[in-house]
């Protein structure tokens, strides 16, 4: 008996004092933050979508080596003496063409593994995360900045640098057998 | 002569409202009595361990963070500390304390989001928002340190990745007096209520002998008695410096080890965090927090299994290395898979009702049962 | 009186009753029901630190009439499988149920829908309807587990009707009527006239029967609470661990009629308890329309009393919803038989011993 009316005592009890408190939660102002209208303001080290400044890139492919998920890709080709590439902002000066550098996005984990080898600082993160897009393929973004005629352009500079090389090596190589050739047969005739 | 009756099986399909993610519970069902639940999991499995074989000792940072969804930061500790065991490294302390810090915040989160769908399940739909509101003002303190508010990647091999940001300790302070009367009026919209108790307590009694055959750990072992945890019993980091009691369920609304006991104790945890915090605070040093993270990590052939204590039990990692920079076989194990075997000994003869509460009071998350 | 005013107006009784009926669910009901269902977002975002409904209209005024309109062009899905004339049958009875009530509640002193003398007692027979559409459509659906929610519903207004009528037994002891329009010119005067702080006249009864009304007063919130299956008692409707209870195969319009039946019946049953114990229409204070002469003025304020007392319970049961968690089935119908109805069967003895006295 004793615990029955226990029980209906703690019940009531229970209940208004519950009661009690959601009453006093009506009047605490709201929490909500309306969002398109009102926007939060993000700390600075806020990690959201990425941003590449190409004209620090120097290609060294740290940054695509650090990625767990391998959404960077780079494809750099070498520079001929002639091509005056530019300088990072530091003072260095480059020495690739940097003639791909694409970021899946969609892939990014955001895990900021990236920015932290890159040696000019030229990946980071920024705090925009409004990038929906309708169709997939706009989220693999590309970063460099030369036209793809350029792109080729280089790519076709640097091959014929290299055959002119290779042109100019086995030449002289010829050129040197033919000497030692003619050397070895004035050698022989001297012999002789 | 007695009736022939057939078992009825039910299924709590993968998805519903109140299992805590894709996780199918076969009932068979003897009218409304339970006669065997079955858990079928699998659902989420994302091939963690072979993964990380691929990838190199920091790359599997962010990996280790989406196991345990909830609970980020005491993974990504976890493996930290497995990792420099194998390379025999010694940290700063003052990344020793960061890390705390950020371990007992993770704590209060996790708890927070328990004991807020373990209400919603149960039909109290107004604490859950409360948790959810006190949940926010922690991600936006992880937010100003690292930049992310769920998967952190802060937590490295060696050290952190970023040092405190200068107000960081200042609001933690903040939150640390806001936070304290809310634990006091959660306690009297929920864990007091006539109702709620009448819900939960007798129901899902796990006895002591029975934890421990079956391996559990954690909130759920500490509910049936047994004063275990792995801060105090095999201490690592700096836990040993801070004083703080192991909260134990004592079956004061029913018996020992029931669930009202399970959900009460994370309560209780939750105040004693509070504490570790305030200490830590006071006594963080000053120094260097990147200084000791290796360029290059490449551990010597061996192996390690190290354990820290998850906000639902022991999170061991077990790495063995062959001298290369990837590691060769990572396992985990992973502490809401071993507690979620025990349910089907905990729902017999009890009604389809009570499997939610009980499995509620388990607290388990998807990602780390099938990691 | 306005049954009488319209029946004058088109010289013919029918065409007057079916007017007079008309009345409360066109000007009334409906009305009521899309502040109801926007009080309860409101109410609930408040209590939980939030904001609510904020862009249709201005605060989101004009939510509940987007959803309306989202209901009414949803496809009407018939399984192959269902009993298509009770599936199609069951909203309409449910509805049937909780409407049929409004006709014996007096509204203000001047309207009533049908001065039965059998009052209180045809409300608590007409809302049994309920119970046969909500097992229609359990049934209907062809589905397991809203059967068996139908079933626990239908169990649960059936159990939780016996505390009323003890409750409702006790008042007509006092009173000694079983209509409301005669209870509530009873409880005319002020506040201290009503039924809760022990009715209209003095005496050592009155006093005496304070503490009795009150407990009564308790009970019967409760009983009703669960015959509207609200929480704690919402396991035919909330996620019933399971699936979504008796109304889960329903979509469109059909769906919009069962949620128009709810909500009609919690303004049913507050008003029922409100014109029991709380005085009906009579206000606390006296009449400004008496005061200053304007006597037509007088229904209109009955009107707007009765209004604001029905929403004030309406109130406390949505209060009570977002505050409580939920009672498993046993349980429910332990309150019931252990609690609710000793005490409300003890409260009518002792009762009847005071009006004896």
């Amino acid at each position: 008996m004793k615990e029955y009316l226990n029980n209906i005592w703690s019940a009531i009890s229970t209940i208004f004092i519950g009661m009690g408190i959601t009453w006093r939660h009506m009047f605490v102002p709201s929490v909500t933050i309306q969002y398109p209208d009102v926007k939060l303001d993000l700390p600075e080290r806020e990690r959201n979508r990425l941003y590449v400044n190409m004209d620090d890139c120097i290609g060294c492919d740290q940054c695509a080596r650090a990625c767990p998920v391998n959404c960077i890709e780079i494809e750099t080709v070498k520079g001929i003496p002639e091509d005056d590439i530019g300088k990072t902002s530091n003072g260095k000066k480059k020495a690739l063409w940097v003639t791909k550098f694409n970021i899946d996005i969609a892939k990014c984990c955001y895990c900021q593994l990236c920015v932290f080898p890159c040696p000019t600082e030229c990946i980071y993160m920024t705090d925009v995360y409004e990038f929906s897009e309708y169709d997939r393929d706009n989220f693999i973004y590309d970063f460099v900045t030369l036209t793809p005629e350029e792109r080729e352009q280089k790519k076709i500079n640097y091959q014929k640098f290299e055959e002119e090389k290779a042109a100019k090596k086995a030449a002289a190589a010829e050129e040197a057998a033919k000497a030692k050739a003619a050397e070895k047969k004035d050698d022989n005739k001297e012999q002789n | 002569m007695a009736l022939k009756t057939e078992e009825m099986i039910l299924n709590m399909g993968p998805q519903h409202p109140s299992t805590h993610g894709v996780l199918r519970l076969e009932l068979q069902l003897e009218g409304e009595l339970i006669v065997n639940v079955v858990p079928h999991i699998g659902y989420l499995h994302r091939c963690f361990e072979k993964h990380a074989e691929a990838m190199t000792y920091p790359q599997v940072i962010p990996y280790t963070d989406r196991m345990d969804y909830l609970a980020s930061m005491y993974n990504e500790f976890g493996y930290a500390l497995a990792v420099e065991k194998l390379l025999n490294i010694e940290i700063p302390e003052r990344v020793e304390y960061i890390r705390v810090i950020m371990g007992e915040l993770q704590r209060i989160a996790s708890h927070l989001v328990a004991i807020g769908t373990y209400g919603a399940d149960i039909g109290a739909f107004t604490p859950f928002l409360f948790c959810f509101r006190d949940r926010e003002k922690i991600l936006s303190l992880y937010e100003m340190t690292c930049g992310a508010r769920l998967l952190y990647n802060y937590i490295w091999v060696g050290g952190v990745s970023h040092d405190l940001h200068p107000d960081f300790l200042r609001l933690t302070k903040e939150f640390i007096d806001y936070f304290r009367p809310k634990i006091t009026e959660l306690n009297n919209l929920l864990s007091y209520n006539k109702i709620f108790i009448e819900r939960t307590a007798n129901v899902g009694i796990l006895k002591k002998d029975v934890a421990v055959n079956y391996g559990i750990t954690g909130p759920m072992l500490r509910a049936s008695g047994m004063k275990w945890d792995l801060r105090k019993d095999d201490p690592y980091s700096v836990y040993d410096k801070f004083d703080f009691d192991i909260p134990v369920g004592d079956g004061r609304m029913g018996t020992v080890g029931d669930s009202w006991d399970r959900y009460f104790v994370r309560v209780l945890e939750m105040e004693e965090s509070l504490k570790i915090i305030e200490q830590a605070i006071a006594q963080i040093p000053e120094g260097d927090v990147t200084s000791a993270i290796p360029k290059r990590i490449k551990p010597p052939v061996g192996q390690v299994y190290s354990r820290v204590e998850n906000p639902r039990g022991e999170l061991g990692y077990f790495i063995m290395s062959n001298g290369t920079p990837n590691p060769f076989r990572i396992k985990v194990r992973g502490p809401s898979f071993i507690n979620l075997a025990v349910i089907n000994e905990l729902c017999k003869d009890l009604l389809v009702a009570d499997v939610i509460t009980i499995l509620g009071s388990i607290d388990i998350v998807l990602g780390e049962v099938d990691r | 009186m306005i049954y009488e005013f319209f029946s004058n107006l088109f010289n013919n009784q029918v065409i007057g009753y079916i007017i007079s009926a008309a009345l409360p669910l066109l000007f009334f009901i409906l009305p009521f029901v899309l502040v109801a269902v926007y009080m309860e977002r409101k109410v609930s975002a408040h209590m939980q630190d939030r904001l609510g409904p904020m862009r249709v209209g201005w605060h989101g005024v004009l939510q509940t009439i987007a959803d309306l309109l989202k209901l009414l062009q949803k496809e009407d899905i018939t399984a192959t499988a269902n009993d298509k004339p009770l599936f199609n049958l069951a909203p309409i009875v449910v509805f049937a149920g909780s409407y049929a009530a409004f006709a014996a509640i007096p509204f203000t002193g001047a309207y009533i829908g049908s001065n039965i003398d059998l009052g209180i007692i045809y409300i608590i027979g007409a809302t049994g309807l309920v119970v046969a559409g909500i097992l229609m459509s359990g049934w209907a659906s062809n589905n397991k587990y809203t059967l068996l929610g139908a079933m626990r519903a239908a169990a649960q207004i059936i159990s939780y009707e016996i505390p009323t009528i003890l409750v409702v037994l006790s008042l007509i002891m006092i009173t000694g009527t079983m209509n409301l329009n005669t209870m509530s010119q009873m409880q005319t005067g002020y506040f201290w006239n009503w039924m809760i702080l022990g009715g209209p006249g003095l005496g050592v009864t009155k006093f005496l029967l304070i503490p009795f009304m009150i407990i009564g007063f308790f009970v019967i919130y409760i009983s009703t609470l669960a015959e509207v299956n609200r929480t704690p008692f919402d396991i035919p409707e909330a996620e019933s661990e399971l699936v979504s209870g008796y109304h889960t195969e329903y979509s469109g319009m059909k769906f919009s009629i069962f949620f128009l039946a709810e909500y009609a019946n919690m303004f049913a049953v507050s008003a029922i308890v409100a014109t029991l114990f709380f005085g009906g229409y009579q206000s606390p204070f006296g009449y400004l329309g008496n005061t200053l002469g304007a006597h037509w003025l007088v229904p209109i304020e009955q009107f707007f009393w009765f209004a604001i007392k029905g929403t004030f319970f309406v109130f406390v049961q949505m209060w009570l919803r977002w505050t409580l968690p939920r009672l498993r089935v046993d349980q429910l119908m332990a309150v019931c038989w252990k609690y609710l109805i000793p005490i409300a069967f003890v409260n009518l003895i002792i009762v009847g011993l005071i009006t004896i006295l």
